[in-house]
C-alpha cells in the first residue's frame, strides 16, 4: 500500500508544456493530495483506483439491512448551542471521516461561531447508552446509532481533548 | 497427409477443442489449415481489437461460439475513462450481416447496447447462450428481447455488470413455451423482478443447473424455488435473512436437504448469520462457495461453515475471517486452488483483517494452489522484508503451478527476482507501488516466459525497461503502464520498431498531442498485439502512436 517512506511518489507532472503552467491534470493531482493531507496521517490512501477493488464490489459491498435498495438511517442531530436539530441519512456515508465532512456542512455556522470551545461527537445506541463515536466498525455503529449529539467539551467530564472531526477519524481498530 | 478424406479429418479435429491446439492444427499444412478453418466452431478473442469483425468471420465462417474480451483490465478500478472503447456493436452487426450461427456469447469489459442486445436476439435463430462479465451500457429492456426472441436460450449469466434497472418485467418476457433454460444468473439486477414470473419459470425449466438470484428475492421465495429445483448444481441466494425459528426457516432446511447437487453456493448479500446452519448439509460437497458480499457475516462464522467444506476448489471470501481463519482453511480445504480474500472495507484496505501469517499458512497447507487474490495490512519494513525473502519466495516455491498473481506494496527487485526465478507458469501478473529500478520489470520480462497479460502502476520502471526486449510484447496478449517512469518518446519508439503492436496513450489533460515533448512522462500506456493496425472508435484522449 501507498503508505510512509513511499509517502506519495506521484510524479509532479504528466503531459505539459516543458516548463510551462500546470496542465489540468497536474492541478487536479495537486488537489487530491492536499485534500489526502489529512487521509495519509491517518494511513487512508486516496490514490485513484486504490486499493484495486473492482468498482462493481465496491459499491455492492455493504449490504442493505433492510432489503430494499433505498434504505436509509436518518438520525437525528443536535448539537450545543444550534438552534435547530437537524437530521442526517447515516447509509449514505462511508465512515466517519464522510460524516464528519457532512457534520461539518450541516453546523459549520454553529461550529465557527461558538468561541473556541471544543466539540465532542457521542451518540445513542440502541441500549440506550450515549457512546463516544468512533470506536467501532462503521457498520456496526449505522446500525446501532439511533441519535447523535455534538457535545460541548466542557459539558463532558473524562472525555479528552478532540475535535469532533479528529474524534470521528481516530484510529478506529488499531 | 492427404492420406483421409477430409471428412476423416474434420471428424478427427472435433475431438480437438483446446483454442492452442486448434492453432497448431492449423499450421500443419495448407489442408489441414482449411479443414480446421471451417470446421471451427468456438473462438477467444482476448482483446478485442487484435482483430476485427470481418476478418473474424472471414477466417472462421463456421463461427457459433465467440467470447470477447474489452477494456483492459484496469478498467475495474477506474483507470480506464469512459467511452475508451470495447463495443458489442460492430461485431454483432459484422455477424448478422454476414449469417453467421452465433450461438454463444461471452463478453467481459465490453460496452453493449441495448440496440445490440435487441439485434442480437433477432438475428440468429439457434442463439442459446450468452454471459457478460462486468460490462456496462444495456438496461432491462435489452434483457427483455433476448429473453422474449431467443427461443432456444438455455444460459443468461449477468456477473458483476452495471444494469440500468427499468423494472420492466423482464423476466415476464420469457414466453411460457420456453422451457430449456439451464443456467440463469441476474444477482448484479438491482431492482424488483416478478416473483410469480420466476417461480413459473423455474418450474417448467426441468434442465435448469444454475441459478443466481438478486436481493430482491426474499428468503421465502428462495424454499420454493429450491422446491421447484431440486437438481440445482450451482446456487445463487437472494436476500438470506430470517427468523431461524420461523416456518419458513425449517421448510428451507428441508428444502436443502434434498439439494444434493449442489456443488457452488454464493450470494448472501444480506444474511442472518443464525440461518447458515441450514447450508450445512450441503457442504460437504461444495467446490466453489463465494462469500465475498457476505458482509454480515463475522470469522466464527465463517470457519463454522468451512469446517464443512472439504471438497472447496475455489473461495471468495472477505478478510474478516482473519489468519486464524484462514489457518481453518489451510487445514480443511485440501483440494484448494483458487483463493481470492476481499477487504471488508473496500474503500480503506488498510484495516484488513489479515496479515502475511494467513497468505503463507494457506500457502503451506494447500498444495493445489494456483490462483491468489489477498488483501491483506499495511506491513512495517521488518515484516517486509521477511516477506520478501520468506513469503513470496515460499509462496511462489511452493506453489509453482501459479498462473496469476497482483502485488502491490513496499516491494524491493528482489521480490521480482524471485517471480521471475520460480513462477514459470505465470500467464498474469499485476504491480502497484513496488519495485526500485528497472531491474524489477526486467526480472519478470525475462523470467516468466508464459507471461501473457502485465499491468503495472506507480512502479519506477521506465525507458529501459519498456524497450529492452520489445519482441517480447509480441507474444503477450497485452501490457499496462500507468503513472510509471516511462517517457513518450520511448513509447513513439516502441510503436515505430513494433508494427504488430498498438500503442495507446490515455492522455485526460488538455495537452494537443504535436505540441509535447518527447522527454514528457506519460501517464497511463495500452500496448497490445493485433493483426489490424490502429482501431477507428479511438475516442479523442486516446492517442495511437
Amino acid at each position: 500500500m501507498a503508505k510512509e517512506g513511499l509517502g506519495f511518489e506521484i510524479t509532479e507532472l504528466r503531459l505539459g508544456l516543458p516548463g510551462g503552467s500546470m496542465t489540468e491534470k497536474s492541478v487536479k493531482k495537486r488537489v487530491f493530495s492536499e485534500i489526502s493531507e489529512e487521509e495519509k496521517s491517518n494511513g487512508k490512501s486516496q490514490v485513484v483506483g486504490w486499493p484495486p477493488v473492482c468498482s462493481y464490489r465496491k459499491k455492492n459491498s455493504f449490504g442493505d439491512k433492510d432489503g430494499s435498495k433505498t434504505s436509509k438511517f436518518y438520525v437525528k442531530v443536535s448539537m450545543d448551542g444550534a438552534p435547530f436539530l437537524r437530521k442526517i441519512d447515516l447509509a449514505l456515508h462511508k465512515g466517519y471521516s464522510d460524516l464528519a465532512t457532512a457534520l461539518e456542512k450541516l453546523f459549520g455556522e454553529a461550529l465557527r461561531d461558538a468561541d473556541s470551545c471544543e466539540f465532542v461527537p457521542i451518540y445513542e445506541d440502541k441500549d440506550g447508552d450515549w457512546m463516544l463515536a468512533g470506536d467501532v466498525p462503521w457498520e456496526m455503529f449505522i446500525e446501532s446509532c439511533k441519535r447523535l449529539r455534538i457535545m460541548k467539551k466542557t459539558d463532558v467530564k473524562g472525555f479528552g481533548v478532540l475535535q469532533p472531526r479528529e474524534a470521528l477519524k481516530g484510529t478506529m481498530k488499531e | 497427409m492427404n492420406y483421409f478424406p477430409d471428412e476423416v479429418l474434420e471428424h478427427v479435429f472435433d475431438f480437438i477443442t483446446s483454442h492452442k491446439d486448434r492453432n497448431s492444427v492449423s499450421l500443419v499444412c495448407k489442408s489441414w489449415y482449411k479443414i480446421e478453418k471451417f470446421s471451427r466452431q468456438k473462438v477467444f478473442i482476448g482483446n478485442c481489437y487484435s482483430i476485427s469483425p470481418e476478418r473474424l468471420i472471414a477466417r472462421f465462417p463456421g463461427l457459433k461460439s465467440l467470447t470477447l474480451k474489452g477494456k483492459p483490465h484496469f478498467a475495474d478500478f477506474n483507470l480506464v475513462p469512459d467511452d475508451w472503447g470495447g463495443f458489442l456493436y460492430p461485431w454483432i452487426k459484422a455477424m448478422a450481416k454476414s449469417r453467421i450461427g452465433l450461438e454463444e456469447l461471452r463478453l467481459k469489459r465490453m460496452v453493449v447496447s441495448d440496440e445490440s442486445l435487441e439485434l442480437l436476439s433477432k438475428s440468429f435463430p439457434n442463439f442459446r447462450s450468452l454471459v457478460l462479465v462486468s460490462c456496462e451500457g444495456f438496461s432491462t429492456d435489452g434483457l427483455a428481447a433476448i429473453a422474449a426472441n431467443c427461443k432456444l436460450l438455455r444460459e443468461l449469466d449477468l456477473q458483476e455488470n452495471e444494469v440500468e434497472d427499468h423494472r420492466g418485467h423482464w423476466l415476464s418476457c420469457f414466453p411460457e413455451t420456453s422451457t430449456s433454460l439451464v443456467s440463469l444468473n441476474f444477482a448484479c439486477l438491482k431492482g424488483e423482478i416478478n416473483l410469480a414470473s420466476l417461480e413459473r419459470l423455474v418450474a417448467r425449466s426441468p434442465n435448469l443447473k444454475s441459478l443466481r438470484l438478486n436481493r430482491a428475492v426474499p428468503f421465502d421465495m428462495l424454499q420454493k424455488l429450491l422446491m421447484r429445483a431440486p437438481q440445482l448444481v450451482d446456487l445463487g441466494t437472494g436476500s438470506y435473512v430470517h427468523d431461524p425459528s420461523s416456518e419458513a426457516y425449517n421448510k428451507l432446511k428441508a428444502a436443502i436437504q434434498s439439494c444434493n447437487s449442489i456443488r457452488s453456493l454464493s450470494g448472501f448479500l444480506e444474511v442472518a448469520p443464525r440461518c447458515m446452519s441450514a447450508i450445512y448439509p450441503i457442504c460437504k460437497n461444495l467446490t466453489f462457495l463465494n462469500l465475498s458480499y457476505a458482509a454480515g457475516l463475522q470469522s466464527n462464522e465463517l470457519t463454522n461453515l468451512i469446517q464443512h467444506c472439504r471438497k472447496l476448489q475455489r473461495l471468495w471470501i472477505l478478510d474478516c475471517i482473519g489468519d486464524k481463519g484462514l489457518g481453518v482453511v489451510a487445514s480443511t480445504c485440501k483440494e484448494l486452488q483458487e483463493l481470492r480474500v476481499f477487504p471488508s472495507d473496500p474503500f480503506d484496505a488498510g484495516n484488513a483483517a489479515v496479515t502475511e501469517e494467513g497468505l503463507v499458512l494457506v500457502s503451506a497447507g494447500c498444495p493445489k494452489l494456483n490462483s491468489l487474490l489477498y488483501f491483506c495490512q499495511q506491513m512495517t519494513n521488518a515484516a517486509l522484508i521477511t516477506v520478501a525473502k520468506n513469503c513470496f519466495g515460499a509462496i511462489v516455491r511452493s506453489c509453482k503451478g501459479l498462473k496469476r498473481l497482483s502485488l502491490s506494496g513496499l516491494l524491493t527487485d528482489q521480490v521480482f527476482y524471485y517471480i521471475g526465478m520460480y513462477a514459470k507458469q505465470l500467464e498474469m501478473l499485476s504491480i502497484a507501488f513496488a519495485g526500485d529500478s528497472d531491474k524489477g520489470m526486467l526480472y519478470v520480462l525475462n523470467g516468466c516466459k508464459k507471461l501473457r497479460k502485465l499491468e503495472i502502476r506507480d512502479c519506477p520502471f521506465g525507458d529501459a525497461a519498456l524497450l529492452e526486449d520489445m519482441g517480447k510484447y509480441e507474444t503477450m496478449r497485452s501490457l499496462w503502464m500507468s503513472s510509471c517512469e516511462v517517457t513518450l518518446g520511448a513509447c513513439k519508439t516502441l510503436a515505430k520498431k513494433m508494427p504488430n503492436l498498438n500503442v495507446e496513450i490515455i492522455n485526460e489533460s488538455e495537452q494537443v498531442e504535436f505540441n509535447l515533448d518527447d522527454r514528457l512522462k506519460v501517464d497511463k500506456m495500452y500496448l497490445y498485439r493485433t493483426v489490424v493496425g490502429h482501431r477507428k472508435d479511438a475516442p479523442e484522449f486516446v492517442w495511437l502512436l
